[in-house]
């Protein structure tokens, strides 16, 4: 009864912060909503008992996509101020709102058309979950009978971050991406730069290696890492690598690499492209989320540092 | 004693509960960034720190319970980080208007 309660609240909470986010007029203020309403939609996964997917929308969700749009916005400062006076035609707003309209019903319809029980493949995962050696089903899922998709993944987030650097002039090309950080080296931020990432660290190993069994897994750990790259970064403690750097790109195309060159071997030794021999199934998957790790955490960092904009020293 | 240790937790989780209210009351009613983060600092230092105590004895092993003051200690140590980051960036607009 009072667990109907609570998720009654919460799920008010997020419709009220939603529309709230939506309707004002401050982009600024719309961000700070929609990462409390990435905070609140965790706490919602936590409910459904989806942990992982609640680790991961409160570090990604909340946590990444909140810094990446605050930056946007500071961009975007100077043409907020046109935008606003700017008036748009009753007709768009017919056409908008019909649109929100459709988009709702369509998805309101599939969820009620939904057949019952709706289909589902976890009893086979929790019945052959134990040929690959982890006992975290979603690991499971993500790295072995779905391998392809966290493939294309890690390439998807490496062709992303291509595209922010194409956004460099030619005359930047190789340089570092944004601004240099200056901050009191005695000062507060310094202090907290310095104390929290040994912990950070040792934390992210820890959700990283408890990932096999657990929820948490490489995602959630670079997540954290590059969170703590971000702090090191702000505090003016260390400066963002040239995107020329020779380590820097190698440690960016590794994890895709490894997993490829492991797919491939799956063709000869198990028969099927990404798939695992039935014996080396955990350490096959050890080593692609170990090579995972350097790639998702520069790339998630990089793309917080945007395209390069000062001339880099020579790598 | 099991008794009271449920008692305990009671009244240490509601004591805690209300900091957060008060926080949050402050928070909405205070007139300007520094009192605002006064309200905020109680919020998260005392009233999660009677909600962790609170919850001590209703954990089953000695890891856990420690797993909590280590989460109590990270929300104090960036929420005093924090806050002296945002008062700073406060006065600094003030300065130069």
């Amino acid at each position: 009864m009072t667990g109907g309660i609570v998720s009654l609240a919460i799920v008010l909470l997020l419709l009220a912060l939603a529309v709230w986010a939506v309707l004002v007029r401050e982009a600024f203020l719309a961000i700070a909503g929609f990462v409390a309403y990435g905070l609140l939609l965790s706490l919602v996964w936590v409910r459904l008992y989806g942990i992982d997917v609640a680790l991961t929308e409160a570090a990604i969700g909340g946590g990444l996509t909140g810094a990446m749009l605050i930056g946007a916005v500071s961009r975007l400062r100077g043409t907020e101020a046109a935008s606003r006076s700017e008036r748009s035609g009753a007709g768009l707003h017919v056409v908008a709102l019909l649109l929100c309209f459709s988009v709702t019903a369509t998805l309101v319809l599939c969820v009620l058309l939904l057949p019952e029980p709706a289909p589902t493949l976890a009893l086979q995962v929790s019945e052959n979950l134990a040929v690959t050696g982890v006992g975290n089903p979603i690991t499971g899922v993500l790295l072995a009978f779905r391998a392809l998709d966290t493939l294309l993944e890690a390439i998807v987030l490496v062709i992303a971050l291509i595209g922010v650097w194409s956004l460099a002039p030619d005359r930047l090309w190789g340089g570092r991406p944004g601004l240099r950080y200056h901050a009191d080296p005695d000062g507060i931020l310094a202090y907290f730069a310095r104390l929290l990432p040994p912990l950070g660290i040792i934390f992210a190993v820890y959700i990283f290696w408890a990932g096999a069994d657990h929820p948490g897994g490489k995602f959630q750990s670079a997540t954290i890492l590059a969170a703590m790259w971000m702090l090191v970064l702000m505090a003016g403690l260390a400066d963002t690598p040239s995107i020329g750097h020779r380590g820097v790109r190698f440690g960016i195309v590794i994890g895709p690499l490894v997993f490829v060159a492991i797919g491939v071997l799956g063709l000869f030794s198990a028969g099927a492209l990404l798939a695992y021999p039935e014996e080396w199934a955990k350490p096959m998957i050890v080593v692609v989320e170990v090579a995972l790790l350097p790639t998702l955490t520069l790339v998630l960092g990089l793309l917080l540092a945007g395209p390069p904009a000062r001339r880099g020293s020579a790598a | 004693m099991g008794r009271l240790l449920d008692l305990f937790s009671i009244v240490a989780v509601v004591a805690g509960a209300f900091f957060f209210l008060a926080g949050s009351v402050g928070l909405l009613r205070f007139p300007d960034a520094y009192t605002r983060l006064h309200a905020l600092t109680k919020a998260d230092n005392l009233g999660l720190a009677l909600v962790v105590i609170g919850l001590l004895p209703q954990m089953d092993s000695v890891l856990a319970a420690l797993k909590l003051v280590v989460v109590w200690l990270l929300v104090l140590l960036s929420s005093a980080a924090v806050s002296q980051l945002i008062a700073r960036a406060a006065r600094r607009r003030e300065q130069q208007p």
